[in-house]
């Protein structure tokens, strides 16, 4: 039985035997000098190839991370080559129609993808100079979104969701509705599954189907019953897909990552089980700058024509937003759309929560010549009746119905409109900018005209009186 | 001009490598890491081995590969050039990169932070023979047609001037002058100067905090207003509105010079900024306002630890221009960022962590930074200043956290954002209850004398309304505001009034972006007066209803947008209309 502590040279840089296991790492002591980040392989007994990378590199011992996870290795009998160069992918506009696994190798039965261009999955900072500011308006013909939380083209914006809440139908239906007004363009989508069930993803290939996009889609999954490890690279191969298609072949990209609430998890075990020091609820610190890695792939270029749109999806523990993953989420993306149980419960789909919903980007992409003239003001003024409807709520609770103001019963009625006409509706149901308008204001008719401080006068001539 | 091996790696994880093997090297050098020739900084010396921090992407770096000395400390290069230009966190010139790169950031590029062949027209001041100490001047370059940039003498030389050269076009790296110091060795002179970012550049003498900076923000500028040379703490949840408010101040306050850093937050927000501040007019001197900015941008997904010392590149060009005798306002987005960057290479260095694992010198470090700030009379004998105005953002929007709670010690400015304001839209989301300003008391004699008395006494009243709503609204909230009396649900009716029309303040709004103090000043005067002659008219017999239906109500909720800043008109016409309704209302009463 060959000795770890005497692993033997093989090709150069192959070694036979490993010194640790832990969890999903290895430990191999005495190599030649391997760079931080290097991608191995991890040769089982049975012949069986596994892809990791480098963690951390000393003139002692290599520590590295195996995507696939390390069970079945034995400490003796794998063989682990080095290849000298970071974890790339190949990508070509072919993939588009295809399924990947977590490392972007086909498991749909077709052929190895073929391409001259290797990307590092890792990617590189986009240089802020060469960024071009997102604002095209991108119609979901979803009223909570277009008209209060508005996406724009190349924009990061997550769902924060929960377990059993409608996310996935949302996204789905903001993959296939999803349009530029006045354009042919048509979104590319490259999704990410991680560590979600197979129903999961099976959801959403029918979803695009049935829409008769599938030949656009390039999908990537590492699901619940794929090594947990796998997740932490999934993003990152998708993205590098979407990278390829968005800067060098000029297409607008919308990336649907689900649940990132699972990838941060899978990294929470690693930083565990390298005795990291924690921070908040066991995550590792550097999460923040890890999703950030992540999100700020998105975006546009300036002089390039596509754009990568992303629409990450996670699940908050506990309903919780508070909870590291939102919250450092929200620190990163630009807004957010939040799912509200208790609206679900009284089956509002889509149950978007009215205030703390937000789109950051909405401020330069919607208006006179982009969406109506009317909509930043109205949109303002509906939060801002739909925040004393809130609170409004909340003294009905305690002092009861029947002791409120005739103006408090407005705002309980104009409450109850909005949640069931203007932000409740069907899941194939494709809502042009102007419909969602002119149902804004047609719920604002419950207020008297005093109490709109926020719209001007001759928007109220014009859309409220009529 | 790097080729010194100082020694080899050792370790690497991550960011932070082990050097072993180590010869002469000095605490802080700046060094080059493997044939990549990645940039790094010296942070820790023992005996033969070192720790680097590298300030890029370390993949590749592999044991045993050489690390090289470049003899000096991680420095900025300060001279005429960087106003209105974009750098990353170690002053490397983000378009001059570009130009190379293209759309991403390579590694290991290396370009000067200031262009070397551009020449700028030097006009001397200082003459042949003077004696010259350190941080005098020795001439001008008009930078911008707003910004004369003093070129001093490097506050750590001094002697007898032998020569300077006469009016003319010069470029950063040509001899402009040469000293004979006191030791009696020669030195040359050049329109740049070096400056290592960990060091404070001296000055001769603090002074004290008397002048507001004014920031055109009514809930700044009229309830917590900070001085010119002050320091300022913006926390607050995600969303809540750091970046929009310190984009705001640094649109419309009257500093001579802003230093923007983005420090570990999002390239779209300084694309924002580079795209807006070009087209912007600064209302003081009618010319854009990038011609009075310099940015930073190490971005979330740029290094973390160039993250860290993006903060210290930002302070010292702030110092630089300070000691020419000027007011430099420096925005820092986020500071949590700089923290976190802190932690994490504390961690891979394997230091005993404090709270919420941090390292146990994170109050130092935060208290170091601050104390850069302040008003200060410079060697050259001019008054400058430095004011910080930086943004936390605490996770979970828990202000408990160890960076909140440490940045409160050490500023004396609190603009603490609502998360309930800002689910509500009311922005800034400045809470009026949990904010405070220790530099109050210091200004009103400034306000006073700018605007006239009246402002602090409508201040203090409407202050008081905002205190004594909190607990009418317990009250309402147990038995709904119907079993108040109607003089105190006009508190409630003033507060809403005045939350509405004048601390709520749209940053889209062309009109509402800012307002001068003169208009802050009015408004608030009228609201004040809404409030005193409504209380008088209640007292007489009239109603809520009556006060809240009068046409001039209207008026004041929409006068910040109706009321343009350089025509004030508006605002004295609604007092007046406000006047003759109260009379009106009183006459019918009497
Ligand atoms: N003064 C304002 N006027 C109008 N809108 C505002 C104002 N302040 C904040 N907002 C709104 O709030 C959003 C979030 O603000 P901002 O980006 O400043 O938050 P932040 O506190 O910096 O968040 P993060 O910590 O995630 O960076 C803005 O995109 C804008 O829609
Ligand atoms: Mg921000």
């Amino acid at each position: 039985m060959p000795d770890a502590k005497n692993s033997r040279l093989l090709s150069g840089r192959e070694y036979v035997g490993v010194d640790k296991i832990d969890g999903p790492l290895i430990f191999i002591r005495k190599t030649h000098p391997v760079g931080y980040r290097e991608l191995i392989e991890c040769v089982d007994k049975d012949g069986h190839v596994r892809l990791g990378i480098v963690l951390e590199s000393s003139t002692t011992a290599v520590v590295a991370q195996v995507f696939e996870g390390t069970s079945g290795l034995t400490l003796p009998g794998t063989r682990v080559r080095f290849s000298g160069e970071p974890l790339t992918l190949s990508v070509s506009k072919e993939m588009l129609g295809r399924v990947f696994d977590g490392l972007g190798r086909p498991i749909d039965g077709g052929p190895a993808q073929r391409s001259d261009v290797e990307q590092d999955v890792n990617g590189m900072a986009i240089n802020p100079t060469s960024r071009q500011y997102p604002r095209d308006f991108v119609q979901t013909g979803i009223s909570a979104i277009d008209g209060m939380n508005t996406l724009i083209r190349g924009q990061k914006l997550p769902i924060f969701s929960g377990n059993g809440l409608p996310h996935n139908e949302l996204a789905a239906q903001i993959a296939r509705q999803a349009k530029i007004r006045g354009t042919a363009t048509e979104f590319a989508v490259v999704f990410a599954a991680m560590g979600v069930k197979h129903d999961v993803a099976q959801f959403f290939v029918r979803s695009f189907e049935e829409s008769g996009v599938l030949d656009n889609v390039a999908l990537f999954l590492s699901l619940a019953d794929d090594p947990s490890i796998e997740r932490l690279i999934t993003p990152r191969t998708a993205l590098t897909l979407a990278e390829h298609l968005a800067f060098t072949e000029d297409m607008h990209v919308l990336v649907i990552m689900t649940d990132m609430t699972n990838y941060c998890e899978s990294l929470r075990e690693i930083s565990t089980i390298r005795g990291e020091i924690p921070s908040r609820k066991g995550y590792p610190g550097y999460l923040y700058s890890d999703l950030a890695e992540l999100y700020e792939r998105s975006g546009m270029i300036k002089g390039r024509k596509g754009s990568i749109t992303l629409l990450p999806i996670l699940t908050m523990p506990n309903d919780d937003i508070s909870h590291p993953v939102p919250d450092l989420t929200g620190y990163i993306t630009e807004g957010q759309i939040v799912f509200e149980r208790e609206m679900d419960g009284r089956g509002i789909y889509p149950p978007v929560a009215g205030l703390p919903s937000l789109s950051r980007l909405m401020k330069d992409g919607i208006g006179e010549g982009m969406t109506r003239e009317d909509h930043p003001h109205l949109a303002s003024q509906l939060f801002a009746a739909y925040s004393y409807v809130k609170d409004v709520r909340n003294l009905a609770s305690v002092i009861g119905e029947e002791e409120l103001t005739p103006l408090d019963h407005n705002y309980l009625e104009f409450g109850k409109l909005f949640e069931q006409k203007f932000v409740s509706q069907r899941k194939d149901e494709d809502r042009s900018i102007e419909q969602t308008l002119d149902l804004g204001w047609e719920v604002l008719r419950t207020l008297p005209v005093e109490e709109l401080h926020r719209v001007t006068d001759e928007e109220i001539e014009k859309y409220y009186g009529g | 001009m790097i080729d010194r091996i100082i020694g080899r790696v050792k370790r690497v994880n991550g960011p932070v490598i082990e050097v072993m093997g180590i010869t002469d090297a000095e605490m802080f050098e700046l060094v080059r890491v493997g044939e990549a020739n990645l940039i790094g900084e010296l942070i820790k010396l023992e005996k033969d081995s070192a720790i680097v921090q590298v300030y890029e992407d370390t993949t590749g770096i592999a044991p045993h590969d050489p690390v090289y000395g470049a003899g000096m400390q991680l420095s900025v290069e300060l001279g005429p050039g960087m106003i209105g230009t974009i750098y990353d966190g170690i002053q490397r010139p983000l378009e001059a990169i570009r130009a190379i790169s293209e759309i991403f950031i390579q590694r290991g590029i290396s370009v000067p932070s200031l262009d070397r062949k551009k020449k700028w027209h030097f006009v001397p001041t200082a003459r042949a023979g003077d004696r010259l100490a350190g941080g005098t001047i020795l001439g001008t370059v008009q930078e911008t047609p707003n910004l004369l940039h003093r070129i001093l003498v490097p506050p750590t030389d001094q002697g007898v001037l032998e020569s300077i050269v006469p009016e003319g076009d010069y470029t950063v790296e040509e001899t402009i002058a040469v000293l004979k110091t006191d030791e009696g060795k020669t030195k040359d002179l050049f329109l740049m100067q070096r400056w290592p970012i960990r060091v404070q550049r001296p000055t001769s003498k603090r002074l004290p905090l008397e002048t507001p900076l004014i920031t055109g923000q009514r809930v700044i500028d009229a309830l917590f207003p900070v001085a010119k040379g002050g320091t300022v703490s913006i926390p607050g949840g995600f969303g809540t509105g750091k970046t929009m408010t310190q984009q705001a101040v640094a649109k419309w306050c009257d500093a001579d010079l802003i230093v923007y850093i983005g420090c570990g937050e999002r390239g779209n927000e300084i694309t924002d900024v580079l795209m807006e501040f070009p087209e912007l007019i600064d209302p003081r001197t009618g010319r854009s306002l990038m011609e009075r900015t310099i940015l930073i941008a190490n971005t979330s997904n740029m290094p973390v630890s160039a993250r860290e010392a993006s903060i210290y590149t930002g302070i010292t060009m702030a110092e630089y221009f300070r000691d020419q005798g000027y007011h430099v306002a420096i925005m820092a987005d986020s500071t949590s960022r700089w923290a976190e960057a802190l932690r994490e290479l504390s961690g891979r260095m394997e230091e005993m962590p404090a709270e919420e694992g941090f390292p146990a010198y994170l109050p130092t470090k935060i208290a170091e930074f601050y104390e850069r700030a302040g008003s200060m009379e410079a060697l050259c004998g001019r008054n400058g200043s430095v004011s910080i105005i930086g943004a936390v953002s605490p996770p979970g929007g828990d202000f408990s956290e160890p960076v909140t709670q440490h940045t409160k010690r050490f500023i004396r400015c609190f603009w603490a954002l609502d998360r309930h304001l800002a689910n509500a839209r009311h922005y800034p989301a400045i809470s009026w209850l949990d904010s405070y300003s220790e530099y109050l008391s210091g200004m009103t004699g400034w306000w006073e004398q700018e605007v006239g008395p009246q402002w602090f006494a409508d201040r203090t009243e409407i202050m008081e309304l905002l205190h004594r709503e909190v607990r009418l609204q317990q009250v309402v909230k147990l038995v709904g505001p119907d079993a108040l009396p109607d003089t105190q649900r006009f508190i409630l009716e003033v507060c809403t009034l005045f939350k509405n029309a004048f601390l709520q303040q749209n940053a889209y709004d062309q009109i509402d972006a800012y307002s001068t103090v003169q208009k802050q000043a009015k408004m608030m005067h009228i609201i004040a007066l809404y409030w005193q002659r409504g209380s008088e008219a209640l007292k007489n017999g009239a109603t809520l209803m009556q006060l809240k239906k009068m046409k001039v109500y209207q008026d004041i909720i929409k006068m910040k947008f109706s009321v343009p800043n350089d025509d004030l008109s508006g605002l004295d016409k609604i007092e007046a209309r406000l006047e003759r309704a109260m009379d009106q209302m009183e006459a019918l009463h009497a």
